[in-house]
């Protein structure tokens, strides 16, 4: 199942927070699509998906928004 | 015990909580680590909104940190609770409105109801005896382990040898002959081991790691208290404006926030609709938000003449600057622009 989540005007940490919180409640296989506009997403949540068994997809950047696509793991 | 010891390691993005965690791993102990974000950690904020910083590497070090340790990180979103500590912290403050201590004793209070939560076994954290001038002493480490309830379940790995004798150790889950015996303001101890686990790069945040030892942004905060009442409350609005900006309080009643650059000026545009507003219409100038109230005529006038000092056309006779209020209703205003002694010292907040 795929699932979104506005992450827009926050600030690092709390995108990653919002993704950690969110990714709780889903089940292994979903997709979770995050915007954010803030650049350091780019590294953050790529980094948190890598150390705690989820599966980064891919980013699309279009002007200042972000969409980091995540793959949950089975964790 | 026959199954692995479980313990959770506090993780800031610093060297000493790195070394902890790693002595631990080390010892054959399954570490996870835990970072608590009070709204008011340095990490990255003003580098990911000001344009002139876009080119910085930006990271997370807490992340960054777990990543080089090969452990899972939960970041735990205390800023609400946090309020507390920093409005009423028992043991007062530090330099600036740094409540160490408290902050401290919150943290592994919390990291203590995690791990019962989590059916873990202990906690680690990076401090090292002497090292900060308020949570870090002889005298002030044990107020931490006893009034977060945490007692013996605390262990710091890096100057175990220098304390009393905690229940990991007594239990064998780990050897307090491979703890450590660090004390003071030197880093070479720390520098040391660093190399011998063989990390090469590790955070070193200038100022520390916390908004709240800044001095500057310590003020900051104490003008909003006191132009709100002394009520010493704050929501994550206001203390992360408090990090971007010119702050100038002309009259008790109201402040403006100019953007400096542009990169503020276009974070500060997504808070159009909580804040009364202005800038220059009839040149490029900076996004400026009014905390507070303009009571009339004269007090729009005075924020304009401050606004149009930091506009393009400062040195003309006359600028337009455009005011909107809450329901998006603007009006504008001629003024001359200040000239800069006529921004007064004691309006800089």
């Amino acid at each position: 199942m795929r699932h979104n989540l506005d992450a827009r005007r926050m600030l690092c940490p709390m995108p990653v927070i919002k993704t950690q919180n969110k990714i709780k409640t889903l089940q292994a296989g979903d997709t979770l699509s995050v915007t954010c506009t803030d650049p350091g997403a780019i590294n953050d949540i790529p980094a948190w998906c890598r150390i705690n068994g989820h599966k980064f997809i891919d980013y699309q950047q279009q002007d200042d928004e972000i969409i980091l696509n995540i793959e949950v793991g089975d964790v | 015990m026959s199954k692995q010891p479980k313990a959770i390691a506090l993780i800031s993005g610093g060297l000493d909580s790195l070394l902890a965690a790693k002595t631990l791993l080390e010892q054959g102990v399954h570490v996870e680590g835990i970072n608590f974000y009070t709204g008011f950690c340095v990490e990255g904020h003003t580098h990911a909104i000001r344009a002139k910083d876009k080119k910085k590497l930006k990271r997370n070090n807490a992340l960054w940190s777990a990543e080089q340790l090969g452990i899972k990180l939960h970041i735990v979103d205390v800023i609400e609770e946090y309020k507390d500590v920093l409005i009423n912290p028992k043991h007062g403050y530090g330099a600036n409105m740094n409540p160490c201590l408290d902050c401290k004793g919150f943290m592994v209070k919390k990291a203590l109801e995690w791990i019962k939560e989590n059916e873990f076994d202990f906690i680690v954290t990076g401090e090292v005896m002497g090292q900060r001038p308020m949570s870090q002493r002889k005298d002030t480490m044990p107020v931490i382990a006893r009034e977060s309830g945490a007692n013996d379940l605390l262990l710091r790995p890096l100057c175990a040898k220098n304390l009393p004798i905690t229940k990991p150790e007594i239990e064998g889950w780990v050897d307090r002959e491979k703890l450590y015996d660090f004390s003071g303001r030197s880093r070479k101890p720390q520098i040391a081991l660093a190399k011998q686990f063989g990390f090469e790069d590790w955070a070193q945040p200038a100022g520390g790691c916390c908004f709240l030892t800044d001095k500057s942004y310590s003020e900051k905060l104490v003008d909003l208290w006191k132009s709100r009442d002394d009520k010493r409350d704050y929501e994550m609005d206001d203390i992360m404006l408090l990090k971007i900006g010119r702050h100038i309080r002309p009259k008790e009643y109201f402040k403006l926030i100019i953007g400096r650059e542009d990169g503020e000026n276009k974070y500060m545009e997504g808070y159009r609709k909580q804040y009364v507003h202005l800038h220059a219409s009839s040149c490029v100038g900076p996004s400026v938000l009014v905390d507070g109230v303009l009571k009339d005529v004269d007090d729009f006038k005075l924020a304009a003449q401050i606004v149009a000092r930091y506009s393009k056309d400062r040195n003309k006779d006359s600028v337009t600057i455009e005011m909107t209020d809450l329901n998006g209703v603007s009006k504008t205003i001629d003024v001359t622009p200040f000239a800069p002694h006529e921004i007064k010292k004691d309006w800089v907040v």
